[in-house]
């Protein structure tokens, strides 16, 4: 991990030892292979962690979906009992929304958020490998029920009460959708409360808010997002799992309880959300636009407003998913106006980045494909949604498949195009070759027809009254045709996916016998792409001094005396070369893994037995004050600085305290 | 402390440049903050929760009794002081910590453990009592409304009495010097919070009658 320095005789003449706050502990040196890999404090190798198990979780949340299409490609589908049915899509939503695309915007979050601002990694970069490793850990507690629970949770996504209690859902699946989401939970809330500190205190000098990329600013207002929903759903999981393992009464009508309230915290959560998911998308788009229209974007101003005003009024919202819940007419006007409202900012968004590719140089790499894309699918998707702002049409729409295409249009076409586009656009810079173009274009078109011919027919199918959830329908009500086509559509998905892998395995293979991308392949604008692909484990060489927004590409580019853009320097010469060396880099640690393993340990315990309990509170316990004993670096290494990092851990309650109290010798020299 | 390193050159410009932070707050007491920030949801939902359910009775003769039926407002509002007062002695803590007066600090550090551990036992009492008395977790959607929102709170306090523990023991290890004032600052910080939740979860439970 760091570039590791030996410790130097002291002029006393006394040798120079480290010192080693508990004796025992010390901390890992990193080294190569997997404990490389388990260890690691390093934002970009655990950005990698984050995307890669993402794409994995689309691959499982991916056949669940084709799984449902088979059922529901032809009348009396027999594929799936209506039980396994319904815990397929159940566990289809929460696959694709907490295990595929959350993860896949931290990943983008991770990796590129220090290098935006120019800083050498995240605030608290153990805390960072914690969150992680938590996720991790929640994934595959979430989807070990399919073997040790009874099958997975069989109540929707979104698991109204009461259809999560026990009477109808007597089986663990919803135990461990209650308790796995927690734990997912606890992962986001840290990487939120880690990244916003990153992205306020780390800022390299010059570089103001108002200089900050596009995808910078938006990923700041989707941590801020996750700060405050996510406490919300984590009650609603809470008082969730009382009624089911603990007897309490709080969602159970019978004895008083009132299903309502979990409808009001699940979408208090839920809507914050959706802007949770499109953000990082929006913040992608953002930057690939420009970048292949050759022009600034246009109204950067405008653009963060806007996405901050998302951030503020999609708190105003969430009981649009409740129009026929019976909340009274009063409230379905408020956010039925509220819902109309959200949708300007949005569209002040589409309308910038048309304006920032007219009269651009427009270059339709595979990048920009994807990005356009997106925004038209978004586009289509937000109309739709426009249209159940309407409360007397949402009460025709609501629980049909025209909610089913919405939000597919919404999530898929507007946030999961995007974030393939931005797969495309920083895989040079993460592995140091780019994906094939050619392959790369067959992938999006196949994408882009499958996607169309999967969820466009669901808005028709859905306004002739095909309700979503069933597992399966008769004859005769000329839902026949569409939901063929639609299945069709999600074999072609599929294949598309299958492209894609295809194409990172063949780029990779290819990479040796062709030219190297260099720092900048796209000639862009932001600081990323000033230093060498793949970046170099200190980030930069040195750190940059700010002096403009798209600073990346002021260096590259001035104005001559009639105004005209010209180049000034070509990327060779303003480019870092990655050769920094003694840059002192945190040290790696195996608590963050330790600490999370605790968690699923107490997740079995509460659902089969309350010793696990104690082990797992035990390791959870063991880790968390290893963690604050450890040094802060490795003790044998020359750690006269701690660069930047005040590696410890405000964001963990308890956690916080023995930390600092360690990291004091840091702060004695 | 006692690190004995040396600095090379180069390095030290970076140390220079980064131990400054972009908004002058420290990247901890930052995150403290935010977290806070965070906090002030979860407990936003759980006394929610309470408001709608407080008056829920659940059907049948047995389950009529609700908390606010049998609680006793004169002992609460004791413990409710008593933990009030440990944000005094909290502040003292970090004040003696300031001057460098170590035995101050451990004292005070103690005294605003004990009281919060007062305040804990108060709360194990009534919770005894009320289960005592029949009213128990899982009796009506009042008194699991109830002990959930008190116990979450509960939870939080044990916390910082354990954080306030490892500060005294750290102390006594001669490891909490004048140089950690921003490390107890931010322990303060949680347990502030804390207290000033309770400010809102007495008012919401004990003081505002129900009809």
């Amino acid at each position: 991990m760091a570039i590791i320095e030996e410790p130097l005789a002291l002029t006393s003449g006394e040798a120079a030892t480290a010192e080693r706050p508990l004796g025992g502990l010390t901390r890992p040196q990193g080294g190569n292979g997997w404990r490389d890999w388990l260890s690691t404090v390093d934002h970009k190798k655990i950005g990698i962690m984050y995307g890669v198990s993402a794409m994995f979780f689309f691959v499982v949340g991916g056949i669940e979906a084709l799984l449902i299409r088979w059922q529901l490609a032809a009348p009396e589908g027999q594929l799936l009992s209506a039980e396994v049915y319904n815990q397929v899509f159940t566990m289809h939503g929460v696959t694709m929304v907490f295990l595929f695309i959350m993860p896949l915007a931290a990943a983008f979050a991770n990796y590129l958020i220090p290098l935006q601002i120019g800083a050498r990694d995240v605030a608290f970069p153990r805390l960072n490998a914690l969150s992680f490793w938590i996720w991790i850990s929640g994934a595959i507690f979430l989807n070990s029920s399919w073997i040790v629970g009874g099958g997975g949770a069989d109540c929707g996504w979104f698991c109204y009460s009461p259809n999560s209690g026990l009477a109808f859902s007597p089986s663990h699946g919803v135990d461990f959708y209650a308790i796995g989401l927690q734990i997912a939970g606890i992962a986001s809330l840290l990487g939120a409360v880690n990244l916003i500190v990153t992205v306020l205190n780390m800022r390299a000098p010059g570089m103001s808010l108002f200089r900050m990329p596009i995808l910078t600013w938006m990923l700041l207002v989707t941590q801020f997002l996750l700060l405050f929903a996510l406490p919300v759903i984590t009650v609603a999981l809470f008082l969730l799992m009382f009624d089911r393992l603990f007897d309490a009464q709080f969602f159970n009508p019978a004895t008083g309880g009132d299903p309502l309230l979990w409808q009001h915290l699940f979408w208090i959560f839920g809507h914050p959300e959706v802007y949770i998911i499109i953000l990082p998308s929006f913040g992608i788009i953002s930057e690939i636009i420009p970048t292949f229209s050759r022009k600034p974007i246009f109204g950067y101003s405008f653009m963060v407003f806007s996405g901050i005003a998302i951030g503020f009024m999609g708190w105003g919202v969430w009981a649009h998913h409740m129009f026929v819940s019976g909340i009274g007419p009063f409230s379905v006007a408020a956010f039925s106006l509220s819902t109309m409202f959200i949708a300007v900012p949005t569209g002040v968004k589409i309308l910038n980045w048309l304006a920032t590719m007219w009269g651009g140089k427009l270059l339709f790499s595979t990048p920009m494909l994807f990005a356009v894309g997106a925004v038209a699918m978004f586009t289509i998707g937000g109309l739709s949604g426009v249209t159940h702002a309407l409360a007397p049409a949402d009460t025709q729409q609501t629980d049909t498949y025209y909610i089913v295409a919405h939000f597919h249009y919404v999530i898929f076409g507007g946030g999961v195009l995007g974030l393939m586009g931005g797969l495309y656009f920083w895989w040079p810079k993460i592995f140091g070759h780019m994906l094939n173009e050619t392959w790369g274009k067959v992938h999006f078109w196949i994408m882009l027809i499958g996607f169309n011919l999967t969820f466009g027919p669901m808005h028709v199918l859905g306004l002739q009254g095909m309700s979503r959830r069933i597992d399966t329908y008769s004859p005769g009500f000329g839902f026949e045709l569409w939901n063929m086509v639609a299945t069709i559509g999600a074999f072609i998905i599929a294949l598309s996916v299958l492209v894609f892998f295809y194409n990172v395995w063949r780029s990779r293979r290819d990479a040796p016998n062709l030219p190297a991308p260099g720092p900048d392949p796209w000639d862009a604008r932001s600081l990323e792409w000033m230093i060498p692909s793949p970046t170099p484990e200190h980030n930069f060489d040195e750190v940059p001094l700010v002096e403009s927004e798209d600073e990346w590409w002021h260096r590259k580019y001035g104005y001559d005396e009639n105004k005209r853009v010209v180049r000034i320097a070509t990327i060779e010469e303003v480019a870092q070369d990655g050769s920094a060396e003694g840059v002192h880099l945190p040290a790696p640690s195996f608590w963050p893994l330790v600490l999370a393993l605790g968690l699923p340990l107490i997740g079995y315990g509460l659902i089969f037995n309350l010793w696990l309990c104690v082990l797992g509170g035990a390791l959870t316990g063991l880790a968390l004050y290893s963690w604050a004993l450890e040094p802060v670096d490795d003790p044998d290494a020359d750690h006269g600085h701690d660069d930047h990092h005040d590696d410890d851990d405000g964001g963990d309650d308890d956690a916080a305290e023995p930390e600092a109290v360690t990291s004091g010798a840091e702060g004695g020299e | 402390m006692a690190t004995a390193t040396i600095d090379s050159p180069d390095t030290h410009d970076d140390h220079d440049e980064h131990h400054a932070t972009s908004t002058g707050i420290s990247n901890t007491k930052l995150a403290m903050w935010t977290f806070l920030g965070s906090e002030c949801l979860l407990f936003g939902g759980l006394i929610s929760t309470y408001l709608l359910y407080k008056t829920r009775r659940g059907p049948g003769p047995d389950n009529t009794a609700i908390p606010t039926d049998i609680f006793d407002i004169p002992f609460t509002s004791v413990s409710s002081f008593v933990l009030l007062m440990s944000s005094l002695t909290m502040v003292l803590a970090l004040s003696a910590l300031t001057r460098g007066d170590n035995a101050a600090t451990r004292a005070w550090l103690l005294s605003t453990a004990m009281l919060g551990s007062v305040f804990i036992g108060g709360q194990v009492y009534e919770f005894t009592g009320f289960i005592r008395e029949g009213v128990g977790f899982t009796h009506n959607p009042a008194s699991s409304a109830f002990f959930t929102l008190t116990g979450f709170h509960g939870v939080h306090v044990s916390l910082g009495i354990l954080m306030l523990m490892s500060l005294y023991v750290a102390s006594k290890q001669g490891k909490l010097t004048p140089k950690h004032t921003e490390t107890v600052e931010i322990v303060g910080l949680y347990w502030h919070f804390v207290d000033v939740v309770w400010i809102f979860i007495f008012t919401v439970i004990y003081l505002i009658p129900v009809d």
